[in-house]
């Protein structure tokens, strides 16, 4: 008999008592919302950008065709002279056109290059699928086009946010995009630059991952403030 | 550095080290402070009482109907994460774990493998393992970077290095790591772990894990961390091990949302942390990083122990947000090595019998004054205080009948106090042998002897009165 086959056969032999009812997550939450004033989009913009601040994560308000433009004055701010990028991903062709310095496309296995990649590269761009409100994050969804490694290596992270995609809470994002019809291989939820705490309860940003994230967030017009 | 043996202390020096930790200023200092600071960080994330009560209800039934469908649940994810290109093993106690690990290092002829935070490698010792192998296994979480630099083990589940001060990191950084200047900024010496172990995630061929929740519908594993260790152990090196004990798993995607939510904010007061780290598979072929190949270790380690009663199996309901040892004044005054076991502070008081057996743990359940401080603030409601005076009857008695007995069960059984208990029960129940116990005690007072054992380390000695409440009531009448 296998170690498998016994620690199942050991937590079957256990005495079961009366079998809890399944947990009604959603009823949860759905009363949750029924108490509080319904978000709106501009609420979501809001606490978004509130709470992303105190994480330490900096959002600029752009409009759908500006980005690009902004990325580059936000580049050139910030001396960045190296931007990784998905050449295969939707934004590429808008940001290719928009003229930056450096740009370094992610089109080859990670084994290859793996020295430049940690060495040698400044800022990373991703897309979300979308970002929560109620804790300021980020939802990225990595594949093939843009691999998992450009939001968590270079020391600055730019990620593309569509306001459209904000979402009030995780639960709401996890129903809307239902995540349960199929994960990806990785799969993030990315709230500021990588911190730590570790030496005497003091805050330091820049662990291990991004000292700096930057999200180029997508509105209209008139909510650019 | 992984030559250097952690030190592993046997719970049954637990009162000695119990009171050098006491008299030590320094280290309470460091904990009253740090603890201080979680206990207000986290009552700040929870300003409504009423909203948090619903929110602990809701988690307490996540956990306890995951339990109830524990075996079907793991089966279900065992298929998805096979389906998903997961190779999951299957380990019933630390050697078998160590063994499967030091295997799958070897095939891949590891030197080096790094490892995000993980208290089951702790449990299990894999670091020992890897060294008597011959791989040098390095941890990359800060904290646990830290202790392990200094030849320790984490004195907490969340924050490793709370024990240490500023100072003293500054002098280990100086001391051990090769070409450091000597610094006491807190950045800088962020910025020296990071760059010593960007190196590492480099070079290294293995990256370990642990696991926060394992989700059986879509077999994803969900890493809770700030720092992005985590990311880099299971995205940068070839081969990517999870090591997870088997109470972990939850049935679906939807159950994480309210236990994370309480995770962060029992343990750190953070709405969130900086990553979410959902993995369901390793690298597809057209995918450009990622490890190519990925396991799941799935330890028993006297969890199905814990599981078989079904009062103890509540410990199983544990997220390790370590609140309860946060909120725990003997927690507070010791510190975590005192404990001597893995897991410090209530849970571990909890969970280590069935680990390591009553023998080696007997002492740790009365490590408490049932308080109820950390069932409390318990986000999933595990009755602490509970399970200690059960684990306390365990330790001084034979199995209830019916109930098989547990390893080292009736381990703290002494002839001296089970004569002295069935003496008083004598006395108790015959009025005679109690009138003349009391009719001695009261005129031979003169005899009590002045030192009585720890009552007078720090108290007046206890004398009986002059005469007996029976004498007194009968003169007044």
């Amino acid at each position: 008999m296998s170690a498998r086959d016994r620690i199942l056969q050991r937590l079957r032999a256990a005495p079961q008592g009366k079998a809890p009812l399944a947990p009604d997550v959603p009823a949860f939450y759905d009363a949750l919302g029924a108490a509080a004033p319904a978000g709106t989009r501009a609420s979501r913009i809001a606490l978004f950008c509130e709470k992303m601040a105190f994480w330490h994560g900096e959002v600029v308000r752009v409009t759908r065709d500006k980005w690009p433009q902004k990325l580059h004055e936000l580049c050139l701010a910030k001396g960045v002279r190296s931007l990784l990028y998905g050449p295969q991903s939707e934004h590429a062709a808008a940001l290719v056109a928009a003229g930056i310095d450096g740009l370094k496309p992610y089109d080859r296995p990670v084994g290859e290059w793996k020295k430049a990649l940690f060495e040698d590269t400044d800022a990373g761009l991703t897309a979300t699928r979308g970002g929560i409100a109620e804790t300021g994050t980020l939802i990225v969804w990595p594949d093939a086009s843009e691999p998992r490694l450009m939001s968590l290596v270079p020391p600055i992270h730019f990620a593309l946010l569509d306001a459209d995609q904000l979402h009030d809470t995780l639960f709401d994002a996890m129903r809307v995009q239902r995540w349960s019809d199929g994960m990806p291989t990785n799969a993030l939820l990315v709230s500021g630059p990588s911190k730590t705490a570790d030496i005497q309860v003091t805050l330091a940003y820049g662990a291990h991952g991004p000292k700096e994230l930057v999200v180029l967030l997508l509105v209209n017009e008139e909510e650019m403030q | 550095m992984n030559s250097q043996p952690l030190s592993f202390v046997p719970a049954s020096e637990f009162k000695q080290r119990a009171a050098a930790a006491v008299a030590d200023d320094h280290l309470r200092k460091s904990f009253r402070g740090a603890m201080d600071f979680l206990i207000n960080k986290r009552a700040a994330q929870f300003p409504d009482p009423a909203a948090l009560e619903s929110q602990r209800s809701l988690a307490e039934h996540i956990r306890k109907y995951s339990l109830a469908r524990l075996p079907e649940l793991l089966e279900q994810l065992e298929q998805k994460l096979v389906a998903n290109g997961v190779q999951v093993h299957w380990a019933e106690n630390a050697e078998e774990a160590c063994a499967i690990i030091v295997g799958i290092a070897r095939r891949h002829s590891t030197k080096l493998m790094v490892k995000g935070k993980s208290m089951v490698s702790e449990e299990v010792e894999l670091n020992h393992a890897m060294a008597d192998a011959g791989i040098e296994a390095l941890e990359s979480d800060m904290g646990e970077y830290i202790v392990q630099l200094d030849g320790e083990k984490p004195s907490h589940i969340i924050m490793p290095a709370i024990h240490k001060t500023r100072e003293q990191i500054a002098r280990l950084f100086a001391e051990k790591v090769p070409g450091a200047a000597y610094t006491d900024s807190v950045d800088e010496l962020i910025g020296i772990g990071r760059a010593v172990l960007r190196e590492k995630f480099m070079s290294a061929e293995v990256g370990l894990s642990g696991v926060n929740f394992a989700v059986a519908e879509t077999g994803t594993l969900c890493l809770v961390e700030n720092e992005g260790n985590g990311r880099m152990c299971t995205t940068v090196p070839d081969v990517h091990i999870a090591i997870t004990g088997i109470e972990k798993v939850v049935e679906k995607l939807e159950h994480v949302p309210p236990l994370f939510g309480l995770l962060t904010r029992s343990a750190t007061g953070q709405a969130i942390t900086t990553y979410f780290n959902m993995i369901s598979g390793p690298r597809k072929p057209d995918e450009k990083d990622g490890p190519g190949e990925m396991h799941l270790v799935l330890v028993d380690n006297g969890r199905t122990q814990a599981y078989s009663d079904e009062q103890m199996r509540s410990t199983l309901q544990c997220i390790r947000c370590g609140a309860c040892m946060n909120h725990c004044p003997v927690y507070t005054r010791i510190g975590g090595h005192a404990y001597g076991t893995t897991y410090p502070g209530p849970i571990g008081e909890i969970i280590s019998p069935h680990m390591l057996g009553l023998a080696a743990t007997h002492v740790l359940p009365t490590a408490s004054s049932l308080c109820g401080a950390c069932g409390e603030v318990c986000p999933v409601r595990i009755p602490i205080p509970e399970l200690l005076v059960r684990l306390r009857e365990e330790a001084q008695h034979d199995a209830r009948p019916g109930h098989a007995p547990m390893v080292g069960q009736g381990a703290a059984k002494s002839r001296l106090a089970d004569a002295i208990w069935s003496g008083w029960a004598a006395m108790y129940t015959r009025p005679a042998l109690y009138r003349a116990f009391g009719w001695l005690a009261t005129r031979f007072r003169a005899l009590t002897p002045p030192m009585q054992g720890g009552w007078t380390v720090s108290r007046t000695p206890m004398k009986p009165a002059r005469r007996t409440l029976h004498e007194l009531m009968a003169e007044r009448e």
